[in-house]
């Protein structure tokens, strides 16, 4: 199989199509076969993503790999970047406003869960740069 | 348990005009909060939540939740409902609050557990 790559925008504070991304990665997934396991730790994660770009980030970008034995998604913004990324990776730990908590999201969980469902996660970010979410989830685990 | 039956036990409309006949719900999970049902990671799922909008539904499909009851009277907008049946995911909208709607499906065996 040769990879399929999909680029997708995510559009800043566009709560009506944030998680467009995820879901068609997800319906690639799907059609692919991939075992539904591993195509909802791989939503999980990508959609927390999402979501984070969304509500921190600005909007961004979504880069995304699929091969016969992997998916590999980049999530990245341009927006104002994580300070503390031991902290904000920490469940509970939240700056969303009240305005995000009334949409159901903001609990500080995001990251944690995003960290549980891939097998591989590498967060590159920089204050007022932007921040890189790279995941990996392997089809079958060795 | 299979959609008409729980729309009985909860006294609620279902809103989805068509669903899936082979749905058979075994857990559920209630939640105002989206970050908390994206911890939840039960098959053959139903989310009982106050929340109404198009995350819910999104949130949903990611988790692969096979339908959505709304409590305390709120109802879901045509656009929700239009991307719920695009996706497959059954709505439904009941005047019991969470905890009551909740109690009730819990009773009739809907534990939780799941698989
Ligand atoms: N892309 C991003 N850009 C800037 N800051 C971010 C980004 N992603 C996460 N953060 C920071 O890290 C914190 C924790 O993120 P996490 O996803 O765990 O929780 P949350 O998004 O606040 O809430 P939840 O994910 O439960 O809805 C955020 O509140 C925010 O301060
Ligand atoms: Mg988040």
């Amino acid at each position: 199989m040769s990879t399929i790559v999909r680029d997708y925008t995510i559009p800043a504070n566009d709560f009506t199509i944030a998680g467009e991304a995820s879901s068609s990665v997800r319906k690639i997934l799907s059609q692919l076969g991939v075992s539904p396991d591993v195509v909802k730790r791989t939503s999980i994660a990508m959609y927390e993503a999402e979501i984070n770009a969304v509500i921190h980030g600005n909007g961004g970008m979504a880069h995304v790999e699929i091969d016969k034995n992997k998916i590999y998604i980049r999530i990245s913004d341009e927006g104002p970047g994580i300070a503390d990324l031991n902290l904000a990776m920490q469940e509970g730990y939240s700056t969303a406003p009240d305005s995000i908590r009334e949409m159901g999201f903001g609990a500080g969980m995001g990251l944690s869960n995003i960290k549980k469902n891939a097998d591989v996660l590498d967060i590159e970010t920089e204050i007022n740069k932007g921040t890189i979410v790279n995941i990996t989830v392997f089809f079958k685990r060795e | 348990m299979k959609i008409p039956e729980i729309a009985q036990l909860i006294k609620a409309e279902i809103c989805t005009k068509k669903h899936n006949p082979e749905t058979d719900i075994l857990s559920a999970c209630s939640a105002d909060l989206m970050s908390d049902v994206m911890a939840f990671s039960k098959s053959n799922a139903l989310l009982l939540t106050g929340l109404v909008n198009p995350q819910v539904i999104r949130t949903a499909e990611m988790m692969d939740i096979k339908a959505v009851v709304f409590v305390r009277g709120k109802k879901p907008l045509e656009s929700m409902i239009n991307m719920a049946e695009e996706k497959g995911i059954a709505l439904l909208a009941t005047d019991y609050p969470l905890f009551v709607a909740s109690g009730k499906l819990y009773k009739n065996g809907i534990c939780g557990r799941g698989e």
